[in-house]
């Protein structure tokens, strides 16, 4: 009988081969093309990566055993690609083997805490299994926590989260997200969580310039383009509407050029004599632009008007 | 005696790794997996009691795992079985079963014959933890 060669721990490791191996480039290049602007969040990202990827390969040399702490927290304004980010960020940790699925569960406080006594622990723990082998994000976290009213069930939620937080770091990982100031002020509160989340990571607000080229995506991305007139129309739209209130990032300029669709739609449809070519029907204007309510001061306006006529 | 129902069960007990394996089995061939538990051994007891909703959506075994510790917890001497229900039309049916918990101590099971008209008699079997109340069977 022979004896069987032993498994050995490889002596030297090429990370080189090992990131074209693993896919983490398809990631990172992936994140780097469709998102645009997010500098500091993008080097964050590569950074944890290539934190990940040194220790893959130290436990492969039996270096290290400990699963390293992966929950992490988004702080930025709304819409600033907060969601977005988390997807990516489940498909790069899936890759490199930190997740077994890869999928992202989405909720919000709603979807966490019950409305009697009882009813929360089953529904956060319903929730954590869905997102057990992939990532959770929690949206607006700081929600959990209400210290107004201290038999608020959000506590229990919080509880039950932060046990499977330690207690399952294999299984998933968790990331909490919302407005930076409320969110500090969350973990000031709950200091259990801050100890237990490694990555804090910030989202800028978007510059004037980087929103004008995200609208010119958006509308590609639907089969959409502007005309000159139109982007600078745009352009001018994004300079007013940052100023106003409720303004959120690239989500305002999603809405702006969901209403801007429906009025060209409108506009093709009463001036159109003739038939229409597919220029024509994919072309986004200035006169598609300017009505918004933004040029003339916002919604404020608006309600002003009514109360006179009231 | 050991009780011997379900898949592996002339298998030593299975870790929580291989009840890992085998759930991802199911799931990945779109089952639905369950906990359930009884201290009623009897090989004809189909109906344990259910440990929570069967979980129709969860994509990774490591929920079932959890919920069999959970289960562990509250019912660690009793026996828990995890079942993998298969929903497509013509199946309809259980395809996977096995056991993950074991009280410690397995009496076993007595025959008992009853006799009938004429000299016939009719054979069953009890287990000797049936004759403790429930609740009361396993320590």
């Amino acid at each position: 009988m022979t004896a069987e060669p032993k498994e050995m721990s490889p002596q030297t490791v090429d990370l080189a081969a090992a990131y074209e191996a693993s896919g983490v480039k398809e990631v990172l290049r992936e994140l780097d093309e469709t998102l645009i602007g997010l500098a500091p969040v993008k080097k964050r990202i590569k950074e944890t990566a290539a934190l990940l990827l040194v220790d893959r390969a130290r436990r492969e040399m039996g270096l290290a055993t400990e699963t390293p702490t992966l929950h992490m927290s988004f702080t930025g304004n709304p819409g600033t690609g907060k969601t977005t980010v988390a997807l990516k960020i489940a498909d790069l940790l899936h890759r490199l083997g930190y997740v077994r699925k890869g999928h992202l569960v989405t909720v919000t406080r709603d979807d966490l805490v019950g409305q009697y006594i009882g009813h929360t622990a089953p529904k956060t723990k319903e929730v954590l299994k869905k997102a057990m082998g992939g990532v959770l994000f929690i949206d607006e976290a700081y929600y959990l926590y209400r210290p107004e009213n201290e038999r608020d069930y959000g506590q229990e939620a919080i509880e039950i989260l932060l046990q499977v937080m330690e207690n399952n770091r294999d299984d998933l990982v968790v990331v909490l997200a919302g407005y930076a100031d409320r969110m500090d002020r969350f973990f000031d509160s709950n200091p259990g969580f801050r100890s237990r989340i490694a990555h804090h990571i910030e989202f800028p607000d978007y510059s004037d310039d980087e929103l004008a080229r995200i609208s010119e995506t958006m509308l590609a991305e639907q089969n959409y383009v502007f005309d000159g007139a139109g982007k600078r129309a745009m352009e001018e739209y994004i300079g007013k509407r940052r100023a106003q209130p409720h303004f959120a990032n690239a989500r305002s300029i999603r809405n702006a050029l969901d209403r801007a669709r429906l009025r060209q739609a409108n506009r093709l449809f009463e001036t159109s004599t003739g038939p229409l070519d597919a220029k024509a029907l994919s072309t986004i204007t200035e006169a598609d632009i300017r009505p918004s309510r933004v040029f003339q001061g916002g919604l404020d306006v608006d309600r002003a008007h009514e109360e006179t006529r009231a | 005696m050991r009780l011997r129902q379900g898949q592996f069960s002339f298998l030593p007990d299975l870790t929580d790794d291989d009840i890992r394996t085998q759930a991802q089995y199911a799931i990945d061939n779109g089952w639905a997996v369950s906990v359930e538990y009884t201290d009623d051994p009897h090989p004809r007891n189909s109906y344990w009691e259910m440990w929570g909703h069967p979980m129709f959506d969860n994509p990774d075994a490591a929920a079932v795992v959890y919920e069999v510790n959970e289960c562990r917890k509250e019912h660690g001497g009793k026996y828990i079985r995890v079942l993998a229900f298969d929903a497509t039309a013509g199946w309809e049916s259980i395809r996977m079963s096995f056991i993950v918990n074991r009280p410690a101590e397995e009496p076993g099971f007595r025959v008992v014959r009853q006799e009938g008209e004429g000299r016939s008699i009719r054979y069953t079997v009890e287990s000797y933890a049936m004759r403790e109340p429930e609740g009361a069977r396993y320590a």
